[in-house]
């Protein structure tokens, strides 16, 4: 029961001891725990960070699925309204252009009926001169009364 | 073994044989052998263990052993920042030295209280105390290092003028200098004092009641020595704990400046 030299030895030991783990047990175990804790944290960290990002990438699809949606409905109206733009352009140009047919037609009929007109009062001209020449016989000569052939064919034009 | 050695001078042959160390020399310069050999075996073992550990240690997945050595370390430091709140690179290395060591110590008890001894006297070997803890110079050589570092850090934070005004002028002001400075004195020893014979006075009550376990005939004995046993399990796990938590308040009280 006796306190003696052990008392130092057994000091001795400690302090080798405590030296030992303070210098190459501790700082190593010590560090391998906190730098696991920071990767736990890190990693949870960035499983936050990618849930919030998929909400986002969520969010946005949405938001181009919506705006494209808009976009393809607005190009309908669009198209919609150019065709009937279209539409209404060529019916106007072919009301114009049957309004040109008629006219030109009527101007046609116009021409051919003054050239019928002229014909037909050759023809009478001639008639007229070969029934005076019938009524009239020899006694009518061409030469002496051909003013009045002229006045005559005058006002059948 | 030893039992049958000593079979001629009765119970209180055998408890004397079990109680007395392996010495050499005379005097205070004599050495126990055992205590010695033991707790610088049990030093190595707990040595080993960590160093294993630390070498292997990553970040990673840990394997079983750094699992068990980070188990330690998390609770160890874990007690250090419950009760100190200081910054100091010694503190938490020691309490888990302490903490290992005298749990190994204090394991020693757990072998039945023949083996050992029986083994060295078959070597040749007459006297062998395997339970470092039972020996006063053990838990004095720890107690009174640990009551060098508080001494140092009180002088070290607080200053020698500091330390030396906390003796004399608390806790009842200047006027009572002389008794305040006996009670801080006494406060002071009774640090290392209390700490040292909890621990002795502990493991020896236990080794001695293994002892005396081992004196009753062998069908009594595993009725008795199996409860004691697992009750111990739990005294040699808590005077390891108190021993560090008390070395952990007293050097945070050394390290707190008034």
């Amino acid at each position: 029961m006796s306190i003696n030299a052990t008392l130092i030895g057994q000091m001795i030991t400690f302090a080798l001891l405590v030296w030992f783990t303070m210098k190459y047990i501790w700082p190593p175990l010590f560090d391998s725990l906190e730098e696991r804790k920071k990767k736990i944290a890190d990693g949870l960290a960035a499983a936050e960070k990618g849930q919030e990002s998929i909400v986002l990438a969520e969010k946005k699809a949405k938001q181009v699925l919506k705006e494209a949606k808009e976009q393809s409905s607005e190009i309908v109206s669009l198209a919609q309204k150019r065709a009937n733009e279209i539409v209404e352009e060529s019916k106007h140009t072919a009301k114009q252009e049957g309004e040109r047919l008629i006219i030109s037609a009527k101007a046609q009929v116009e021409q051919e009926i003054q050239q019928a007109k002229e014909g037909l009062r050759k023809e009478i001209s001639t008639l007229a001169i070969a029934a005076a020449q019938q009524i009239l016989g020899a006694e009518i000569d061409k030469a002496k009364h051909q003013d009045i052939l002229n006045k005559v064919s005058n006002q059948l034009g | 073994m030893a039992t049958e050695a000593h079979a001629a001078e009765g119970a209180t042959g055998y408890i004397i044989h079990h109680l007395t160390s392996l010495r050499v020399g005379e005097g205070f310069w004599s050495l126990h052998l055992d205590t010695l050999f033991f707790s610088a075996l049990l030093g190595g073992l707990f040595i080993w263990f960590f160093k294993n550990a630390a070498e292997k240690a990553t970040a990673g997945v840990p394997g079983l052993m750094q699992n068990f050595a980070e188990m330690i370390i998390e609770f160890v430091d874990q007690q250090v920042k419950d009760s100190f709140h200081g910054h100091s690179k010694l503190i938490a290395p020691l309490a888990l030295t302490i903490f290992c060591w005298v749990f190994l110590w204090n394991f020693m008890d757990m072998f039945p209280v023949d083996i050992l001894p029986g083994i060295a006297g078959l070597m040749g070997i007459e006297y062998l105390r395997v339970v470092p803890s039972t020996d006063l110079n053990a838990t004095f050589a720890m107690s009174i290092s640990v009551f060098c570092l508080i001494i140092f850090y009180s002088i070290k934070i607080k200053g020698p003028i500091g330390f030396a005004k906390e003796l004399m002028f608390q806790p009842f002001g200047p006027w009572l200098t002389p008794f305040n400075l006996l009670l801080k004195v006494v406060e002071e020893i009774a640090k290392p004092i209390s700490l040292a014979l909890r621990l002795f006075g502990n493991l020896y009550a236990g080794e001695l009641i293994f002892i005396l376990i081992a004196l009753l005939p062998w069908y009594v004995q595993p009725l008795l020595s199996f409860p004691w046993a697992v009750f111990h399990i739990l005294i040699i796990t808590l005077q390891a704990f108190i021993f560090m938590v008390l070395t952990i308040v007293y050097l945070s009280m050394a390290h707190e400046d008034h």
